[in-house]
């Protein structure tokens, strides 16, 4: 008997996955397996691709891991795309000439963008948005034009609108129906997300169409509009919707649809039975193209399944949901289910807040099960929702739609969500699959959950039992605050004591592990104040406290040199400058008010150190979990505006807290009026400036999460702010868990706000007294750590890169020139010399 | 007994085989703080890692982390899991084993590891 052969035409998202598919069904070992690709480079994560424009590599895109095909023995051949079909002799012949002969042949060609058949629209400066060669060219000419028009406004117009943007581009969306996104938002939905990326500097132009591109020798300078209006323009992206790839079927005599797509029934067959279409080429038996990928997925899945001969009863693809969530130029946008409320009957309850661009509308069926809805501005509640779709919610319409804080809190998590609920969209993942994992690293490997568009991780996270177990890592069945009132309590002073008393069993007597370590460091730190890095706290800190110090990715460190408040006199900024050109080190402005000196070796530190700390200069603590800085306005001294003195309250309190470990790091800033120039409230403690004092603000957060702090108490004295962020700050390093700033653990917080003012303002638990001895301490016993261990050989002997060649720099520690200063030579680090050695000596 | 068993500690030196048959001195074994480690130069340019655990026990594997190509792993912190030790690189935090040089985290991936006797 001879091996069967599939050819596979159309490596992309939809193709790869097939081929996992196969090779998971061990159809690779049975057969022989060819790809034809067009394209000059494997399977890549298309929907991810404009994450190449914030830094992501072709390679970091790939969806083919290492090895994969080797190991399943499948031949691929890149850039040499299927040009003809013979169906009677069963083969396809490639644009090289290479016939291949087929048993089975699976059609996985995508779509192609659609460009309106205007003048112009060929002009050098006219790009689609597809392939990662596409986001080159668009990048390479976007050096030379200053302004970029994107022809439609629908996801994949807005992501192009978004990655011009972020090219420096004076940007424009043109698109044709009267709102944005007109697939996927209604009409509320369009307008909130139009007030929000107008204020981002974006030119929307809805209602109107692209007459055509001027241009002016064979380039793009601008487009004529159906509104009769002209617009200036250097170049344009046209994303006006996607069109199937199905000339390859037409040519062979395929069924294909009168608008377009391959034509194929429940499993994914042609109109010849040999033949299978699956992804965007695909024409489904519910007369829909899909679009998406997760519904081309589970058409991989099916064909998988019947080539391995498991096809059964209803495994086929009848059609899929076409639920989204992006982020659109950082907006949250989702849409799920009957959106635009079709059904008949159906009802919807709609909250909109056009000051801050929310909208959010569910809708309803008349016996209150929910059918779809479209949020924009604030999607959190995606996750939930959509799996909760076909079902009658287990609290109000109301509550669901209302935003935190207003009315009644929700009571909504997801336990609250049938086991058949969908949680991964993108990969079809019920509650009940993930239910089935321990760990996040294992849903993703067991069931890709959570591997595609990331949305559902959250969700995830809080399914899995880690969630359950409330202990802090393998080694410890407590939380961070249990072990600090062990610790407390019990004056425990040493890692290994705790680990041998109160780890879990199988851990007692081990080395601890790489997150217990440093938290419980940060804990004895925050309890005793003393060095951290001596005996046997040295070897609790992660390297960035070890050498106080942050490793940046090519092993070299920066300094960071505290600026109480950001302020700082000529002679200083002088010796920073010179430390900087001296050492050869990058130099950058942080967003804390500071200045960051890129590029030490381990065995420059001490000797950078040592000049700084001459001048006046002492640790910023940004390796550590502890304060940051305490930015400020330049307040009432100067502006016009001020009612304090902001700068002198910045630096009262950065010098106060300095040093000070915590759960997570903390910032602070001082506003000199309600202004609010520095930005207190997206602080872990804010103050802003009255008349009369100051308001304290607390729980805030920039970040990935932004949060805004909640006010704390108002009008303040100088005594009284102070003594209440001891008691916060205290309270907090307290109880809160490893790595959770102020914000999610105010969130947290059994009671919330209220719990919290209750004990640090009316001392309801009677703590206080103790939260001020505790921070009265942490004052008093603060030293400079980087002048301690300048003082202190044996402290110094670790600053070295060779323990046997104490002189020798690190040779692998290299830089490359760029805009007139260093930055680390990777090149360099992937092509190490050490690398070929390595492979040889490896044991793999 | 004390002074002696101390004395021993500090003058015994680490050695460590960079290469089938061949040993070079790494530093005096006391140098190690236990549950960290320290890089050192090889002949070659190779660079390894050499750490100490809470028992006392010796490891060496190779210092460049596979994930990022820097010459970091010396720098991370050393952990048990199951009993097994292991060091986490400080950059992307992946564990590897340092008896056997496998990364917990990825089974395709491991760094050399080299044999070390205090003498
Ligand atoms: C240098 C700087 C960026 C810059 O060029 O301006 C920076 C750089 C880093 N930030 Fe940041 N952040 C810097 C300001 C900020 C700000 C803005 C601010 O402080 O006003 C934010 C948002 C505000 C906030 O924290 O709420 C910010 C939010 C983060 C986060 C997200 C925290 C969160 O709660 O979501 C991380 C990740 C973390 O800490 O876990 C982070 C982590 C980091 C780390 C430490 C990443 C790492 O682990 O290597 C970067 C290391 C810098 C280094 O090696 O020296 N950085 N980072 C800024 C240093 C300020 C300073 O002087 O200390
Ligand atoms: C910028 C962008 C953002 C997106 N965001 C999302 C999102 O958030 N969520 C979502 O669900 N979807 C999103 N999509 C859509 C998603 O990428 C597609 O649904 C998915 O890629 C479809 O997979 P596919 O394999 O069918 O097609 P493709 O990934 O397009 O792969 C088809 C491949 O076949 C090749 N090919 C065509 N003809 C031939 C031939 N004759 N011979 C050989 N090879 C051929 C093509 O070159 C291509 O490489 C996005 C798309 C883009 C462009
Ligand atoms: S916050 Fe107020 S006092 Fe401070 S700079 Fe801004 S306007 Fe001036
Ligand atoms: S929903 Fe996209 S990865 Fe899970």
């Amino acid at each position: 008997m001879t091996t069967p052969t599939i050819v596979l035409v159309g490596h992309g998202m939809v193709g790869q996955r097939f081929l996992e598919a196969l090779a998971d069904r061990g159809v690779t070992e049975r057969a022989r397996i060819v790809v034809l690709c067009e394209e000059p480079r494997p399977a890549y994560d298309r929907v991810q691709l404009t994450s190449y424009f914030s830094g992501k590599t072709p390679d970091d895109l790939s969806m083919v891991e290492a090895g994969f095909l080797e190991k399943h023995g499948i031949e691929l051949h890149l850039g040499d795309p299927a040009e003809s079909v013979d169906r009677a002799a069963r083969t396809v012949t490639s644009r090289s000439g290479r016939v291949f002969a087929y048993d089975s042949l699976v059609l996985a060609t995508g779509s192609y963008p659609f460009v309106p058949p205007v003048p112009g629209k060929d002009a050098r400066g006219c790009f689609v948005y597809r392939t990662i060669e596409d986001l080159l060219a668009i990048e390479e000419y976007a050096k030379t034009a200053t302004t970029g028009a994107v022809v439609g406004g629908g996801l994949l117009g807005l992501e192009a609108a978004g990655a011009l943007k972020g090219l420096g581009l004076d940007t424009h969306v043109v698109e044709f129906a009267p709102r944005l996104m007109p697939v996927q938002v209604d009409e509320g939905g369009g307008a909130a997300l139009l007030r929000t990326i107008e204020r981002m500097g974006l030119s929307v132009h809805t209602g109107t169409g692209t007459q055509e591109v001027v241009t002016a020798d064979g380039a793009v300078t601008g487009m004529k509009l159906s509104d009769g209006s002209e617009l200036a323009t250097d170049m344009v992206v046209f994303s006006a919707g996607v069109r199937p790839r199905d000339q390859l079927a037409r040519d062979c005599g395929l069924d294909v649809g009168e608008r377009g797509g391959i034509a194929v029934d429940e499993q994914c067959r042609t109109s010849d039975p040999a033949v299978f279409a699956i992804g965007e080429c695909a024409l489904a038996v519910d007369g829909r193209v899909y679009g998406l990928v997760a519904p081309g997925y589970e058409m991989a899945q099916t064909v998988a399944a019947t080539l391995a001969g498991e096809a059964g009863e209803g495994s086929g693809f009848t059609g899929a949901d076409m639920s989204t969530k992006l982020k659109l130029l950082g907006v949250d946008v989702a849409s799920f289910g009957d959106a635009h409320g079709t059904a008949e009957g159906c009802l919807d309850v709609v909250y909109s807040d056009s000051r801050s661009g929310v909208y959010k509308k569910l809708v309803i069926s008349g016996d209150g099960v929910l059918l779809g809805g479209v949020l924009v501005g604030d999607a959190e509640q995606y996750g939930l929702l959509r799996p909760l779709t076909g079902s009658v919610p287990p609290v109000s319409a109301e509550q669901l739609v209302l935003p935190a804080g207003a009315g009644a809190p929700v009571a909504l998590g997801p336990s609250a969500l049938p086991d058949d609920a969908v949680i991964c969209s993108c990969h079809n993942v019920t509650k009940h699959a993930i239910g089935q994992c321990e760990s996040l690293a294992e849903v993703k490997k067991c069931t890709k959950a959570g591997t595609g568009c990331g949305s559902c991780v959250k969700v995830i996270e809080k399914l899995l039992p880690a969630a359950k177990d409330k202990g802090l890592c393998g080694c410890f069945s407590y939380n961070r605050s249990e072990l600090y009132e062990i610790a407390r309590t019990l004056r425990v002073t040493s890692f290994a004591a705790l680990l041998d008393s109160h780890g879990r069993d199988a851990a007692k007597g081990g080395e601890g592990c790489e997150v217990c370590k440093p938290t419980v460091g940060s804990i004895l730190a925050s309890l005793n104040n003393g060095y951290i890095l001596d005996g046997e706290q040295a070897s609790l800190q992660d390297t960035n406290d070890h050498f106080l110090a942050n490793m940046q990715r090519n092993g070299s460190y920066s300094v960071v040199p505290r600026i109480p408040g950001g302020e700082i006199t000529p002679e200083k900024l002088i010796v920073i400058g010179e430390v900087a050109r001296d050492f050869g080190l990058y130099t950058k402005i942080t967003g804390g008010q500071r200045i960051d000196l890129f590029g030490a070796r381990v065995d420059q530190l001490p000797s950078i150190w040592t000049r700084l700390v001459d001048a006046g200069f002492e640790s910023g603590h940004a390796y550590g979990k502890s304060l940051r800085t305490v930015k400020s306005c330049v307040g009432q001294t100067w502006c016009r505006y001020g009612v304090q003195d902001s700068v002198r309250m910045a630096i009262q309190l950065e010098l106060r807290y300095r040093g000070l470990r915590a759960p997570h790091k903390l910032k602070s800033a001082v506003s000199g009026c309600a202004r609010e120039c520095a930005e207190a409230q997206s602080k872990d403690f804010g103050i802003i400036a009255t008349a009369n004092g100051w308001n304290l603000y607390v729980g805030g957060n920039g970040g990935a999460t932004p949060r805004h702090a909640d006010l704390l108490a108002q009008d303040l004295s100088d005594a009284e702010l102070v003594r209440l962020i001891d008691r916060f700050l205290m309270f907090y390093i307290r109880t809160a868990d490893r790595l959770e700033r102020t914000s999610t653990w105010l969130e947290r917080l059994e009671g919330g706000l209220d719990h919290l003012k209750d004990v640090v303002v009316h001392d309801s638990l009677g703590l206080c007294d103790e939260l001020e001895a505790l921070m009265a301490a942490h004052v008093e016993d603060y030293q400079d750590e980087w002048a301690q261990t300048l003082d202190d050989p044996d402290r110094l002997r670790r600053f070295v890169s060779f323990v046997n060649a104490p002189d020798a720099p690190d040779p692998s520690v290299r830089f490359t020139p760029e805009r007139d200063q260093i930055k680390p030579d990777l090149t360099f680090l992937t092509l190490g010399p050490t690398n070929a050695t390595l492979e040889g000596a490896s044991s793999r | 007994m004390t002074t002696l068993t101390t004395t021993t500690l500090t003058t015994a030196m680490l050695e460590l085989s960079p290469s089938p048959g061949s040993w070079m001195t790494v530093c005096e074994e006391s140098r190690l703080t236990p549950g960290r480690g320290v890089a050192a130069l090889l002949p070659d340019g190779r660079q390894a890692a050499v750490f100490r655990d809470r028992s006392g026990r010796t490891y060496a594997i190779d210092n460049r982390d596979p994930f990022t190509g820097a010459q970091v792993l010396s720098r991370g912190l050393v952990g048990s899991a199951d009993g097994r030790p292991f060091v986490a690189s400080p950059l992307l935090k992946q564990r590897f084993d340092l008896e056997t040089g496998r990364c917990l985290d990825d089974d395709e991936v491991a760094v050399a590891v080299y044999p070390i006797r205090a003498v």
